[in-house]
């Protein structure tokens, strides 16, 4: 009956009189889905078309797209596996979930590689089409999964989408491989029935996306909706059904998705705006950081100039240059591209220029981990050129958060004069959440002004206050002057080899930065008591997990607090004492113990590391374990 | 000083910083920043309109002796710095200073793409064939067998040839001149700014201290005319004492010869003339050196301006992207694509 009424439905169109009800779904309060296919079966469009879908039901969400860094990793095997895992529900959510309560499961290496991760009880969806001998052998399989006891703790829901969909496209008159990749928009069509998610927007965009090939529009489309008919029409084996996750209360608001990179992005164009500059960014391609090159490049009329230089240290120069000519000069990359930058930072540092560096971390050392995500270059960032080298540093801790963490980098470049370090990471990069769209036009602006006044200029004259020198550029008449790297002398700029000048000019470089720890908000206790047993200090995309986990305990009744940093260096002037009123400090970082040494090492406070460095995120369930742990010894 | 005054006849003095200049005695940098200091106000480009962006080297400490707007910035990398500068603001008129080490071993890079893009701007790169200022070892551009405080028992590297470098990079314009030569030297860096793209200019430098007399085999008087050959634009190479040497092609390979007007029936029409914007030409003309031949001085190429320079190119999409999509709103840009809105309450 059910497979029947499927193929009248594809006959017709949807809304057969033998679809199924939707009263009958079952309520949800949150849900985590994975989608995991080979590189090739477009996982990561899926997850985002269903991301987007979810959005505009008015779920909370949160979502970690997980990819291998190779490109088209060899067909069928575990390590081409590209995962998008997306958690929604009807209240406000921290994290993309722990453990998937659907997985789908696109061949057999994605089952493979997920399965471990998939709950007991959780629904599996295969697509038994994949399950060849060959796919099986690929993926290490000695026995078919589906046929012995693997799945026997899973709710499964076999289903042979390869030939589902070859049929549903059949006629487009597609060749078999081109109609075979319609495949994922078949899939997303049955978890967009399951979960009640319309499908108008995937629709949109398929129109848009393939607006050439209109044919290849329709027939993603047909598979779209032969897909959604399936989960209308299919008869499912008890257990399994339609769900629906109402609506979570946010903020009231103007709300859109964003992902960090996109979010950075549009926060240096604000902060640029702010600040009365051009941008100029100088970048060269990097993973995970490239799409900021590219969405900054795609803004030319907001007067923002984009340079793809030859390497990481052009990019930078060219930064730099551009800057001392007048412009925000912005670099953006990833750890790699820092150590190679390391040195021209050092120039910035010395000729007192602005700069915004933007690191989005992944896995190191060297290439280590590009598409995974770590916060290993906080040491980096503060710590790591020759000489006395202090710059400001500062780290986003959700995707939203980084439009502002961005602007904020502008304004301190702009206003002490110095290379700001923007410290983001794969997870923030490539995660998506819902965010309640800001006005930059009721955010206060700080607009900069060149020195133009020739009399008694000297291009090393501080601001009294900010200790930031004069910026003049380039162009103006009277204020010619020379730097570089060599020291200057106090005022005057020229070069100086004066012992008692080199002592004095790193003091102020110093002092410049330890100022701007006056500028900036003083920390504040994210959740939990202000004194107690045990604070919880994280920094950048733990925040969610760690939240999370920190709810959780209080709602058990454990005293425990979360300190969440967002001013790296310099850090806010009441960290130190905060810190102090708890018995013990936690510092869980994705890095094998870099916070909990800059805390110790400023503080003298007996913090405790707690490391991962898997090129995954925590798991709420992991931090949630530590909190006890660290609470019962 | 009186710096806001209206824009009068510039003078050598306008381009002359109070910075006491700090080169060994008898440096060939002397007479290139003194060319230089001579030439520019014939440009009529203001002090302020006028930028100089070293690297890291003897030659690199130039800027802070010109009264403009200088850049004394890290090894090799002052084309980057430039690229910005000019990229930030196309007014300015750009000069890179750089030396065989910064802009060919640690900055090779960097020089590569700055003459494959051709910004419009200068570079002059002052060839000294050794490192100076790290105390004379062995550079890029020193020849085989040098015997440095790094290469006890000589090098084994083969040189490079700056000229030829530059032209195999895409540079547009390529010229030569030796540091103490007050006519030659002018008339390159004349030619260079007025070029409307990247003007290359290669100067041999003699470093009296780490490598005296490297160019001695051409630059010497008493071998002078017998040696060198100033490249006119539609001249006959003609060189020599008596001026009745000259190049030609040799028939039916791609090589030079050198031939002697009045013998053996050669005319002054067997003689090549030299036209800069043959870019084949230049190449055989880069890779000539004594004693088999006379190395060529002045402009050796000069593509006719007809690519339009990188600054233009890269900001003219950023005229174009405003002209088609008007000046761009933050707040529209947040608010393109997929919306929604949740109401109080709701």
């Amino acid at each position: 009956m059910g497979a029947l009424a499927y193929e009248k439905a594809l006959e017709t169109g949807m809304d057969t009189p033998a679809a199924r009800q939707e009263t009958d779904r079952e309520a949800l309060d949150s849900v985590v889905i994975r989608f995991a296919g080979d590189s090739g079966d477009g996982m990561q469009l899926t997850g985002s078309q269903f991301t987007d879908s979810t959005a505009l039901m008015g779920n909370d969400l949160a979502t970690f797209p997980d990819f291998p860094a190779e490109i088209r990793a060899p067909a069928g095997t575990t390590f081409g596996v590209s995962g998008f895992q997306i958690h929604f529900a009807s209240y406000d959510i921290l994290t993309p979930g722990d453990a998937p309560d659907v997985l789908v499961a696109m061949n057999p290496a994605a089952l493979k590689v997920n399965l471990a991760d998939l709950k007991r009880g959780g629904l599996l969806v295969v697509n038994t089409g994949a399950f060849t001998p060959g796919n099986l052998k690929k993926a290490g399989y000695s026995n078919d999964p589906l046929e012995d006891s693997t799945l026997d703790a899973f709710r499964v829901l076999k289903i042979d989408i390869s030939k589902l969909t070859l049929q549903a496209v059949e006629p487009f008159d597609l060749g078999t491989k081109e109609a075979l990749r319609c495949k994922n928009m078949w899939t997303l069509g049955l978890m967009m029935w399951m979960f009640g998610r319309e499908r108008e927007s995937t629709v949109h965009w398929l129109r848009g996306k393939f607006a050439k090939s209109p044919v290849i529009a329709d027939a993603n489309i047909a598979a779209l909706n032969a897909g959604h008919i399936y989960g209308e029409t299919a008869e499912m084996p008890s257990g399994i059904g339609g769900y629906a996750v109402s609506k979570a209360s946010l903020a009231p608001g103007h709300y859109r998705n964003i992902n960090g990179n996109e979010a950075t992005s549009w926060g240096l164009v604000a902060g640029a705006q702010l600040a009365g500059l051009k941008i100029f960014l100088g970048s060269y391609p990097i993973t995970p950081a490239s799409t900021i090159l590219h969405t900054l490049s795609g803004l030319k009329n907001f007067g923002v100039v984009t340079f793809q230089a030859e390497d990481e240290i052009a990019a930078i120069g060219a930064a730099i240059g551009a800057s001392w000519a007048g412009s925000l000069g912005v670099t953006s990359t990833s750890g790699p591209g820092v150590a190679l930058k390391t040195e021209a930072l050092g120039l910035a540092v010395v000729t007192e220029l602005p700069l915004v560096l933007v690191d989005v971390q992944r896995g190191g050392p060297s290439t280590g981990l590009p598409t995974k995500t770590e916060q290993s270059d906080l040491l980096q960032a503060v710590y790591g050129r020759n000489g006395d080298c202090p710059l400001a540093v500062i780290a986003a801790a959700t995707p939203g958060e980084c439009f502002f963490m961005a602007i904020e980098a502008v304004r301190l470049a702009t206003k002490y004069m110095t290379p700001v370090i923007l410290l983001t990471d794969g997870a923030l990069a490539n995660g998506a959440e819902p965010w309640r769209i800001p006005n930059v036009s009721e955010i206060a602006p700080f607009p900069v002004t060149y020195r133009t006044d020739p009399e008694g200029f000297h291009p090393f004259h501080r601001d009294p206050e900010t200790l930031a020198r004069n910026w003049a550029i380039p162009g103006t008449p009277g204020l010619e002057h020379r730097i570089g790297g060599l020291e200057k002398a106090k005022n005057s700029g020229n070069i100086s080899y004066d012992p008692d000048n080199h002592h004095q000019m790193t003091k102020i470089r110093a002092a410049k930065i330890a100022g701007i720890a006056d500028d900036i908000p003083l920390q504040e206790v994210e959740a939990g008591p202000s004194e107690g047993e045990l604070v919880v200090v994280g920094w950048g995309s733990t925040y969610g997990s760690i939240a999370q986990a920190v709810r959780t305990s209080l709602r058990a009744g454990l005293s425990v607090a979360h300190v969440h940093v967002r001013y790296m260096s310099p850090m806010p002037r009441n960290l130190g004492e905060l810190l102090r009123r708890y018995k013990k400090v936690l510092v869980p970082e994705l890095n094998n113990g870099m916070l909990v040494k800059i805390l110790r090492g400023e503080y003298l406070v007996d913090a405790q590391a707690l490391g991962k460095i898997a090129g995954q995120p925590f798991k709420v369930a992991e931090l949630e374990a530590a909190i006890r742990t660290h609470l019962e010894r | 000083m009186t710096p806001l005054d209206p824009p009068s006849k510039l003078t050598r003095k306008d381009f002359v910083s109070d910075q006491e200049v700090r080169w060994c005695p008898g440096c060939g940098d002397y007479a290139i920043l003194s060319a230089v200091q001579r030439t520019l106000p014939e440009f009529g480009v203001r002090p302020e309109k006028t930028v100089f962006i070293s690297g890291i080297g003897c030659s690199s400490r130039f800027p802070y002796y010109m009264n403009t707007y200088g850049f004394h910035t890290i090894h090799g990398r002052a084309p980057t710095l430039a690229t910005g500068v000019k990229l930030a603001n196309p007014d300015l008129d750009v000069w890179v200073i750089t030396g065989d080490g910064d802009g060919l071993s640690i900055g090779g890079n960097h020089l590569l793409h700055l003459l494959r893009r051709n910004l419009n701007l200068q570079v002059i790169l002052f060839n000294n064939r050794i490192y100076g200022l790290t105390k004379g070892q062995y550079s890029p551009t020193s020849l085989i067998g040098k015997r440095t405080p790094s290469t006890p028992m000589g090098s084994v590297d083969p040189p490079l040839t700056p000229a030829a470098f530059a032209l195999g990079c895409g540079g547009r314009f390529v010229a030569r001149a030796i540091d103490v030569d007050a006519k030659g030297l002018p008339i390159v860096l004349r030619r260079a700014h007025q070029y409307v793209g990247t003007g290359f200019i290669e100067a041999f430098q003699n470093c009296p201290v780490f490598n005296d007399g490297a160019f001695e085999h051409f630059t010497a008087k008493e071998v002078a005319a017998e040696t060198q050959l100033h490249l006119e634009h539609g001249k006959p190479m003609l060189f020599g004492a008596k001026g009745d040497r000259g190049l030609r092609l040799r028939p039916g390979v791609l090589e030079l010869e050198i031939v002697t007007v009045g013998e053996d029936g050669i005319t002054e029409a067997d003689v090549l003339v030299h036209d800069e914007t043959n870019r084949a030409m230049a190449f055989l003309l880069a890779s000539l050196e004594p004693p088999t031949f006379p190395i060529a001085l002045g402009v050796l190429y000069a593509a006719p301006s007809t690519a339009p320079t990188f600054e233009v190119a890269l900001l003219g999409q950023n005229a174009q992207a405003l002209a088609k999509q008007g000046a761009g709103d933050i707040d529209a840009l947040l608010r393109k694509g997929h919306t929604w809105e949740v109401s109080a309450g709701g």
